[in-house]
């Protein structure tokens, strides 16, 4: 008998605060695992932004780092630049990357800073309470936009992965989902090449993942995971936007 | 025969059933009679015998409950 999979080393025996069904837990393991197949959990500095995944610095085993809202890609510059041979990536949701942080992130890869950047995106502000983010979809409820989101308003949701895979310095943009094994496989896969991609120094990266938060969604977990596909899948389409090749 | 062992972790099961959605023999479910340390009925197996090992459920679960063993 062998054993085909098991808790990785790269997460600390702290259970999660996150909700049931919240897909945070899948990425935090996903990296979690790269780091360890890598070999860079030893060097491996994370930093965890503000948001429902602000107490990720219990969660992976390395050493971590928490920054003020939306700034994890200025403090994780900061951390690269003075130990350059250590391995650094944030991990970020929409309400911090997306619309506090997005001079932040702009400016990383505008840099191209040899940092990686795990980006959550489940089209709501998760710890505040389910208000509108930018990346809300049109007539989707939220606190502050109960008759759902409009265009008039607000305008339409942010594409972030298509946004940065135009600035030069972001060697590697791809967008995943999590919402089944299969989307999940490929989403570790993505994030291994992002991960590479920084150790061998060639610049900013980027894995947008499609996530789901069933408390503020006000759904059960299987029918979040149904809703991301129908709903987000469609407006945020999967797949890879830049590779190094590309930058030339 | 089965051809796996899925060994769950109960007490820090969150009774999401993501597991019981993406295991292609149907042999999850949440276990209604039980109520955990954390106060959910936890996921559990109702005929191991059938289990392949394919950690599908492993795979989706956000809370590492599952351990997959294949023979």
């Amino acid at each position: 008998m062998t054993i085909v999979f098991e808790k990785t080393k790269g997460l600390t025996d702290v259970q999660t605060h996150y909700c049931p069904g919240c897909t945070h837990g899948i990425v935090h393991r996903l990296v979690g695992e790269v780091l360890v197949e890598l070999g860079v959990l030893d060097k491996a500095i994370g930093v965890a932004p503000v948001g429902c995944s602000v107490f990720a610095y219990n969660y992976f085993n390395c050493d971590m780092q928490q920054a003020a809202h939306g700034r994890a890609p200025a403090v994780a510059t900061g951390i690269k630049r003075v130990h350059p041979d250590n391995f650094v990536f944030t991990y970020q949701g929409d309400g911090d990357l997306a619309s506090i942080g997005t001079a932040e992130i702009v400016h990383a890869a505008h840099r191209g800073e040899k940092i990686s950047t795990i980006f959550i995106n489940n089209a709501i502000y998760g710890m505040t309470g389910g208000q509108m983010a930018p990346t809300t979809l049109i007539g989707q409820k939220a606190t502050t936009a109960p008759l759902g989101r409009t265009e008039e308003h607000s305008g339409r949701p942010i594409k972030v992965s298509e946004m940065l895979a135009t600035i030069h310095g972001a060697a590697f943009v791809e967008r995943v989902a999590v919402n089944n094994p299969a989307n999940i496989r490929k989403a570790k896969k993505a994030i291994k090449e992002c991960f590479q991609i920084q150790l061998e120094g060639k610049g900013f990266g980027i894995v947008e993942v499609l996530s789901t938060c069933p408390t503020n969604w006000g759904l059960t977990a299987p029918e979040a995971m149904k809703w991301l596909e129908e709903n987000m899948m469609p407006y945020y389409p999967l797949g890879n936007y830049r590779r190094p090749e590309e930058v030339e | 025969m089965a051809k796996g062992k899925v060994t769950f972790n109960e007490d820090i099961c969150k009774g999401c059933g993501l597991c019981t959605t993406v295991c292609p023999v149907k042999i999850l479910a949440l276990d209604k009679t039980k109520i955990n340390a954390k106060g959910y009925h936890p996921a559990s197996v109702t005929d191991p015998e059938k289990c392949i090992g394919c950690a599908n459920c492993a795979t989706i679960c956000p809370d590492v409950v599952i351990t997959v063993e294949r023979f």
